[in-house]
């Protein structure tokens, strides 16, 4: 082989000289192809190498990566439990509907099916945005719900074209139902879809399947007996996401049925009379804790809520001055005004600066040692000389104005307390309100001022700084009702396991008790309730009445009146009447219901208020229902466990 | 290996009789054969597919038979016709071509739609044959700008349009051609050299950011897992998976479950390699080793220049498919769209290669007797 120089000019003899030679040629040719040949030997070999490389040395690694690509976990959500009242009426259950769910990972070109979709089915904007948001936090390859509630119309017009359109898919889901509408919402509440701060707080692993959440009422507090346990499914998928076959499953555990210790025909009584005003009415079974019925108007639909209720109509809700969503039975605080004369006087008893015959005399009104100001008493004029059984039947202020003064605020305060006033009484209900018994000391921390004599005068007739929920005046009712007897308040009255239909009734959950120094304290505070009723501030609802009723009238004043005023409902606007209060239970010797009642300027506690009470008992106790309650029939095992 | 002339006598009537070599007709056979089988798998048990595919290879076996029939000579006269012939048609595509997923290749004749740069890859291995036929060899510098210059205008035009897959084979079989003519080792090495110096610069200098990036993606795929780097992380997933025994036939996951792009086109070697493991894997590229060794042997027994040269660059095409492709899918080489030889699913180039196979076919069954 010649050594080239290209930079040196050939002699033109050798030029001419050259010649082919085809022995040499080949020669020269067949070195070259040995080489080519070896090279090729060299290329070959580095591919073998790397084979080995990639199917020996890191066959593990792969084979985990090749097994991570096709084995995705889905979740598999459980059913949730259905919710019934106490004699198995529904109140909630799942509907099977229809929505769209769209894949990003596997629909290619997101606003082109998007486009696509929205020739074929009605798609809004608020549908888009709301799908864009739920998107953003989803993972790509799990499907986001684009449209609820599908028509069967427009599920045929998809479904046809549906392998056109990667990525979408039309899903049976079930929707969360209130059969019953508006009634009872305050204590069922209603399911929604999971929002962003929620998901935060949620466990990852079950709820990844999920889509709605309790959010209020016994949905919410009851939302882990109710939803049951995410199961899983292992499935091969393909490049596409899409699941091919099942390799295993873990099923899921579905929710427990809840039954309500809510009777629905009593709850519809007392939403019934109290239609009209703004207020709450609380009944419960005094023997255990029970809520019988948990009343708050005006009330609202659920319903809309399930999916995502519309801005336009949230905004209603939320802005109207009747305040729909507010659960006044739990979180309305309104000062208990005379209602709280019962347990006044049990106070005075036991910290003996009463008896129960010793009296004042009532004048009108009341002052302090030492100053001017005059407390009245709603009856101008005075009681005359009133014992402790006639100032509760009459209701007389100026004799628990001199109780209060002599028991102190501590005392009260201490005493009050073991009833659960100004404190959540720890229903199994979200959202409960502690509202307010002030003390001493909260007055020195919230309100800067010390306590003057003067706060203890109106404490004393359940003005001033004191404020109660209905719930809490319905639970002190109950309490002495059963002579310090104390349970505390709950709407479950049992679960059940929704296969096999074993039941497990919840038992009572009893607080620490009353305990007064004599058991016969209980008599003279429940036989001055019983004279509210017979002959008493509240003796027309005692007219007729099959049962002994023992009660309290109040009235909660909203605004105070100017030394010298007269209170005039007929010149006053409505916003500025005074709440109509009342307590009961009854039968008095044998008491099964307890009742609070609060009409919000309503005017009087004995003639608005009173009234409303006197038909929730009669509806538990005689069985009276009225007309709109009777179309609500148990759908379950039938027989009312009624009274 | 290699058999020589007395034992393809004694048992070869009817392969002299057809004028084809017989051990390279049962590589070819045995590799077609495999491909088949493949494409059924990777096809996801499409029968039309393997059959369409089976049509052109025996289309493919036909032209090879046909052009295996003529004497060497015929290729040799007509050359310079067709590589003119090609040129012009590339001009044209230039001018008048169909444009397909953004780069103008396709010449449509109104019943056909075909790629004149396919011809190319004929056209340029005999164009430089033809070229160095009657000079002497080792080949003189001047000689060496005219052969270079026959490569670089098709292989200018096919990188315009662009086409580097088909660019790179038409400028290596002119590189082909040059070394088998017996291009100086000296030139070889400072070209070499040259090239390793200018790299840098040209990385530093020259290329753009998205180009770079292009290479670190190649070097390092993992780094763009849902773009470039896509097909060459699930394709190494595809064969490494596979292990030393394989999935077992339709049993692959990464290409029947659709992870594996282009399972049945430009990446059928990493679905056989899921499938048939390393043990599948080695097998064919025995196999492809197999061909090209014997295609060499055979062009080296040609009786003149212009037939070696041919020959020889045709197989060493075939070799840079093969090793292009193989690299690319298990992660050794840049991505480049260059099928596995006669096992990918596609029609063109498997025309084009076996109609380099008749080539070489008529040249070692013509060659003169006895050549030495």
């Amino acid at each position: 082989m010649k050594a080239w120089r290209p930079f040196t000019q050939p002699a033109t003899a050798e030029l001419l000289v050259r010649q082919k030679d085809n022995t040499a040629e080949s020669e020269l040719f067949f070195r070259r192809a040995l080489f080519a040949l070896f090279a090729v030997f060299l290329g070959l070999l580095a591919v073998a190498g790397r084979l080995v490389y990639l199917q020996v040395l890191n066959h593990e690694r792969f084979t985990l990566l090749a097994d991570g690509n096709r084995i995705r976990l889905q979740p598999l959500p459980p059913t949730r439990g259905f919710i019934f009242d106490r004699n198995g009426v529904l109140l909630a259950d799942n509907l099977a509907s229809y929505h769209l769910e769209l894949t990003r990972e596997q629909a290619k070109d997101l606003d082109a099916t998007l486009a696509e979709l929205r020739r074929r089915i009605e798609l809004t904007d608020a549908d888009i945005e709301r799908f864009r948001k739920l998107a953003r936090r989803a993972p790509p390859y799990t499907g986001v719900p684009l449209r609820f509630r599908l028509t069967d119309e427009e599920i045929a017009r998809l479904a046809i074209d549906l392998y056109r359109l990667p990525g979408v898919e039309i899903k049976a889901d079930l929707t969360r139902r209130y059969p019953l509408g508006a009634l009872g919402v305050h204590v069922i509440g209603y399911v929604g879809r999971i929002d962003e701060t929620e998901m935060s707080k949620l466990d990852p692993g079950q709820y990844s399947g999920s889509t709605h959440i309790g959010k209020t009422g016994v949905e919410r507090s009851y939302e882990d007996v109710l939803r049951g346990r995410t199961g899983w499914r292992e499935v091969e998928t393909n490049a596409d996401g899409r699941p091919l076959r099942v390799l295993s499953r873990t099923p899921p555990t579905p929710g427990q049925n809840v039954y309500l210790s809510i009777d629905i025909r009593l709850q519809a009584v007392a939403e019934k009379v109290l239609e009209g005003h703004n207020g709450a009415i609380v009944a419960l079974d005094p023997r255990n804790g029970e809520i019988l019925a948990l009343a708050s108007q005006p009330v609202y639909d659920p319903n809309p809520f399930v999916n995502g209720i519309d801005f336009a109509s949230y905004r209603a809700l939320n802005t109207s001055k009747n305040k729909p969503l507010l659960n006044r039975a739990l979180r309305g605080i309104y000062p208990p005004g005379s209602t709280i004369k019962p347990l006044m006087a049990l106070a005075g008893l036991e910290y003996g600066v009463v008896s129960r015959h010793s009296g004042v005399f009532c004048p009108g009104f009341y002052r302090l040692p030492g100053s001017s100001h005059r407390f009245r008493d709603w009856k101008r004029g005075g009681h005359g000389s009133v014992g402790m059984d006639r100032a509760i039947a009459q209701s007389c202020d100026v004799y628990f104005y001199d109780l209060a003064v002599k028991v102190g605020i501590d005392r009260l305060h201490e005493f009050l307390d073991q009833f659960s006033m100004g404190r959540q009484t720890g229903v199994d209900l979200p959202g409960e309100k502690g509202a307010l018994l002030p003390s001493q000391e909260w007055k020195r921390r919230v309100q800067k001022q010390p306590w003057f004599s003067g706060d203890t005068v109106s404490f004393g007739i359940g003005q001033g700084f004191f404020l109660t929920t209905p719930l809490q005046l319905a639970h002190a009712t109950a309490v002495i009702s059963q002579r310090g007897e104390n349970f505390k308040p709950r709407v479950l009255y049992a679960t059940e396991h929704p296969g096999t239909r074993v039941k497990t009734v919840e038992a009572p959950r009893p607080l620490p008790p009353v305990t007064v120094k004599n058991p016969r304290f209980w008599d003279a505070v429940i036989t001055g309730m019983i004279h509210v009723v017979e002959g008493g501030t509240a003796h027309k609802i005692g007219a007729g009445a099959k049962y002994r009723i023992a009660g309290k009238t109040g009235t909660a004043q909203v605004f105070t009146l100017g030394q010298g005023e007269r209170y005039n409902a007929k010149h006053l606007a409505k916003h500025l009447l005074d709440h109509a209060l009342f307590v009961a239970f009854a039968p008095a010797e044998d008491p099964r219901i307890a009742v609070a009642v609060i009409a919000e300027h309503g005017g009087g506690g004995s003639a608005t208020a009173a009234p409303l009470a006197r038909k929730v008992m009669d509806a538990w106790l005689l069985s009276k229902y009225d007309d709109s309650a009777t179309g609500i029939q148990p759908v379950q095992d039938g027989q009312p466990r009624g009274e | 290996m290699l058999t020589d002339d007395r034992v393809q006598e004694s048992d070869g009537k009817l392969f002299k009789l057809l004028y084809l070599d017989p051990l390279l007709l049962v590589g070819l056979l045995a590799v077609s054969g495999l491909g088949l089988m493949m494409l059924y798998s990777a096809g996801q048990r499409n029968l039309d597919l393997v059959l369409g595919q089976g049509m052109r290879l025996g289309l493919g076996f036909a032209i090879m038979l046909t052009l295996a029939q003529l004497p060497p000579r015929y290729f040799r006269f007509w050359s310079p016709w067709i590589y003119l012939a090609g040129i012009l048609l590339l001009l044209a595509v230039m001018v008048a071509g169909d444009i397909s997923k953004g780069a103008q290749r396709w010449l449509n004749l109104g019943v056909v739609r075909f790629q004149p740069s396919e011809i190319m890859k004929l056209a340029v291995p005999m164009m430089m044959a033809w070229f160095f036929a009657d000079k002497p060899l080792p080949p003189r510098w001047w000689h060496l700008v005219g052969g270079a210059l026959v490569t670089a205008i098709p292989f200018i035009l096919i990188a315009e349009q662009p086409d580097l897959g088909t660019a790179l084979v038409v400028g290596c079989a002119g590189a082909f051609a040059l070394f088998l003519a017996g291009l100086s080792w000296w030139f070889l090495l400072g070209l070499a050299g040259a090239l390793g110096a200018v790299i840098p610069l040209f990385w530093t200098y020259v290329m753009h950011d998205y180009q770079r990036q292009r290479v670190l993606t190649f070097l390092n795929p993992e780094s763009d897992p849902l773009g470039a780097g896509y097909h060459i992380i699930q394709s190494k997933i595809a064969i490494g998976s596979g292990g030393v025994y394989g999935k077992g036939w339709l049993n692959g996951t990464q290409s029947h479950l659709d992870f594996l792009p282009e399972g049945s086109t430009d990446f059928i070697f990493a679905a056989f390699s899921e499938e048939f493991g390393l043990v599948g894997a080695c097998l064919l590229l025995v196999l492809y080793f197999f061909i090209i060794a014997r295609g060499l042997y055979m062009a080296s027994r040609a009786s003149d220049t212009y037939a070696r040269l041919l020959a020889g660059s045709l197989i060493l095409i075939f070799f840079l498919y093969a090793f292009v492709n193989s690299g690319m899918v298990s992660g050794l080489l840049p991505v480049v769209g260059l099928p596995l030889p006669l096992f990918s699913y596609g029609g063109t180039s498997l025309v084009t290669l076996m109609a380099g196979f008749g080539m070489v076919m008529s040249i070692y069954t013509h060659r003169r007797t006895p050549t030495r």
